[in-house]
């Protein structure tokens, strides 16, 4: 059996964890098994009933100590379940909390860990798993040691898996979580508007750095820009430092990896941890008043000058093709 | 208190990388102290200046070089290093076994470890020993303050900002941005030297075959065109939108409103 722990918010079952699902189903050609999928918290039963639309059976554990998510419990949970259920794999969709979850059950349970993994093979008859290192500069081939074993699948690299034909069967269990799980307190939280789910896929990524100036420069420069071309909006560390964007927004090494077909880059130095996050985007623009900025030698287009007036001028040129030909300049169009 | 700190020795991330026999190669590139681990460092530093009676150790795990790593850790003021010497080439699990049993034979209060190294782009080492330890962690640390017995967080996570408190003893992993680490300097290089570093072998109660290993690495070639679009910004722009377009960056969906 390959457990998929899912995610959810409020019910609602998060894209992400269909993405889940498909890697779960790659791996299920290497290792038998039936799909099982797993859902913690409050919410559960509600977002059950859509994840069983995509895998044959789904656990729900719900408990008052599992109100907010808390790293120790839910491993308890996860490594409990994945016990008794005799489980061959433990797959998370690679997030911030599945960085420290993961890593957390695949000690408990005595398990290999494949982190970030893009695709699974076999090689010389054993299942191998690939994944990016050296700032995602490096594709890396890994064999683990034994089963069963926990894996942690990057989001962008397996679409959400479709809607079974007939419905999976949903049962709720119980885990005792002990008292010392709950000894990390939340003081406060800060949930960020902008949603931590993405698109079902970024084509376009308008990103600012410290160069756009401040807030008023997303809201002017960035965010305008990033409608014309119905863009996400991403970041650099600095400003989400100076809390001038959320973190969700962040892209780099310490934040979010995006591969969309166009990535725009408006006042943003180029620092190798921001480029590890981006480095697989199809087509690079940058726009930076320095000409030696790093940037712009992982750059397909570089315009030398201020952001503030060439975001306008971007913007209105965008407007001029897009407003002539608001499908495609280009009738054959970016591969899908 | 006792603080540690974890220091990971990293290829210098603005070297070209290359491959030989299937890995990346090792042959005249330069190694460094990992950054976020630097991090780490930096943060342990602060707190002994804040609190007199902190002690703080710095550990290595791995081949002889990581004596370089460490010995960055002694030049920014630790107090000592240890190197657990192992040739073979560990998975972060395993190194966190092997750490951890380290941690319980010297006793700390709070461990630091980087959120994710820039050599195996692995966030797991932080985890998995607070997990060997029995100890709580946080991730993702932006911010720390330490009282008596517990520390206070800011960290973020995939919805926004959290706070936590942690009872101690407790490992933090650390986040771009904790922290400015301050660079060595020439005093602190010379009382590294007259420091050094201790090496150990690991403790034979650590799990040390590897629970994954690397059979192939392969270096993404990205090109780039590397084209700078000179003029004025409007003429700038023009040209890159007519680049673009024929590129089929700009493809359907571009300019649907929302």
């Amino acid at each position: 059996m390959i457990l998929i722990v899912g995610d959810q918010v409020d019910g609602r079952l998060l894209e992400r964890t269909a993405r889940a699902v498909t890697a779960g189903q790659h791996l299920a050609d290497h290792l038998d098994g039936n799909l099982c999928g797993l859902l913690i918290g409050p919410g559960s039963e509600n977002a059950g009933a859509a994840f069983a639309r995509l895998v044959p059976r789904v656990i729900t554990v719900s408990a008052p100590s599992l109100e907010e998510f808390r790293v120790e419990p839910w491993t308890t949970v996860v490594a409990d379940v994945a016990r008794r259920e005799v489980a061959t794999a433990v797959v998370l969709p690679d997030t911030r909390a599945a960085a420290s979850l993961a890593p957390r059950v695949a000690m408990r349970l005595g398990m290999p860990l494949l982190e970030g993994v893009v695709g699974f093979d076999t090689l010389d008859g054993d299942l191998v798993a690939r994944r990016f290192s050296h700032l995602n500069r490096v594709v890396q081939t890994l064999r683990p040691r034994s089963l069963p074993l926990a894996v942690t699948v990057s989001l962008d690299a397996f679409p959400p898996s479709p809607e079974r034909a007939n419905g999976g069967r949903v049962e709720s269990t119980a885990v005792e979580v002990p008292a010392q799980d709950l000894r990390v307190r939340i003081v406060d939280q800060t949930i960020s508007q902008q949603s931590s789910e993405r698109g079902a896929r970024t084509r376009v990524v308008v990103a600012g750095g410290r160069g756009v100036g401040g807030p008023e420069g997303f809201r002017d420069l960035v965010e305008p820009l990033a409608h014309v071309l119905s863009a996400e909006v991403g970041t650099t560390r600095p400003p989400v430092d100076a809390r001038w964007r959320p973190y969700s927004e962040q892209i780099g090494q310490t934040g979010k990896t995006v591969a969309p077909d166009l990535y725009i880059a408006l006042g943003i130095s180029g620092a190798m941890q921001h480029v590890s996050g981006m480095n697989r985007s199809k087509v690079v623009v940058a726009v930076n008043k320095n000409p030696d900025a790093p940037i712009f030698r992982s750059t397909d287009y570089g315009i030398v000058g201020d952001v503030r007036a060439v975001a306008p001028a971007l913007i209105s040129a965008l407007r001029d093709v897009l407003v002539r030909n608001p499908r495609s300049p280009d009738p054959s169009g970016p591969n899908p | 208190m006792k603080i540690a700190c974890i220091a990971r020795q990293v290829l210098d991330a603005d070297q070209r990388l290359a491959t030989l026999d299937g890995r990346v190669s090792h042959d005249g590139v330069t190694f460094v102290l990992d950054g976020m681990d630097a991090y780490g460092v930096e943060q342990a530093l602060q707190i002994r200046e804040r609190r007199p009676d902190s002690e703080v150790l710095v550990l290595g795990l791995g081949a002889d070089r990581v004596d370089g790593a460490l010995r960055h850790a002694l030049s920014m003021g630790a107090d000592r290093a240890i190197l657990l010497e192992v040739e073979a080439e560990l998975d972060p699990l395993t190194q966190a076994s092997l750490l951890a049993g380290e941690i319980r034979r010297e006793g700390a209060d709070l461990v630091f470890v980087g959120g994710r190294d820039a050599e195996g782009d692995s966030s797991a080492l932080g985890p998995a020993m607070a997990e060997a330890l029995g100890w709580p962690h946080s991730d993702w640390t932006t911010s720390i303050q330490v009282s008596n017995g517990s520390i206070v967080v800011e960290h973020d996570t995939d919805r926004g900002r959290e706070r936590l408190e942690l009872p101690l003893p407790a490992v933090v992993t650390t986040q771009q941005g904790l922290d400015e680490p301050r660079r060595p300097t020439l005093q602190g290089m010379m009382a590294a030297q007259k420091t050094g570093c201790e090496r150990r072998a690991p403790g034979i109660e650590g799990d040390v075959e590897p629970r994954t290993t690397i059979v192939n690495e392969k270096v993404v070639v990205i090109e780039r065109r590397g084209e700078i679009l000179e003029g004025s910004p409007e003429e700038a722009a023009r040209a890159l939108v007519q680049r673009l377009g024929a590129a089929g960056g700009l493809g359907p969906g571009a300019g649907d409103s929302p």
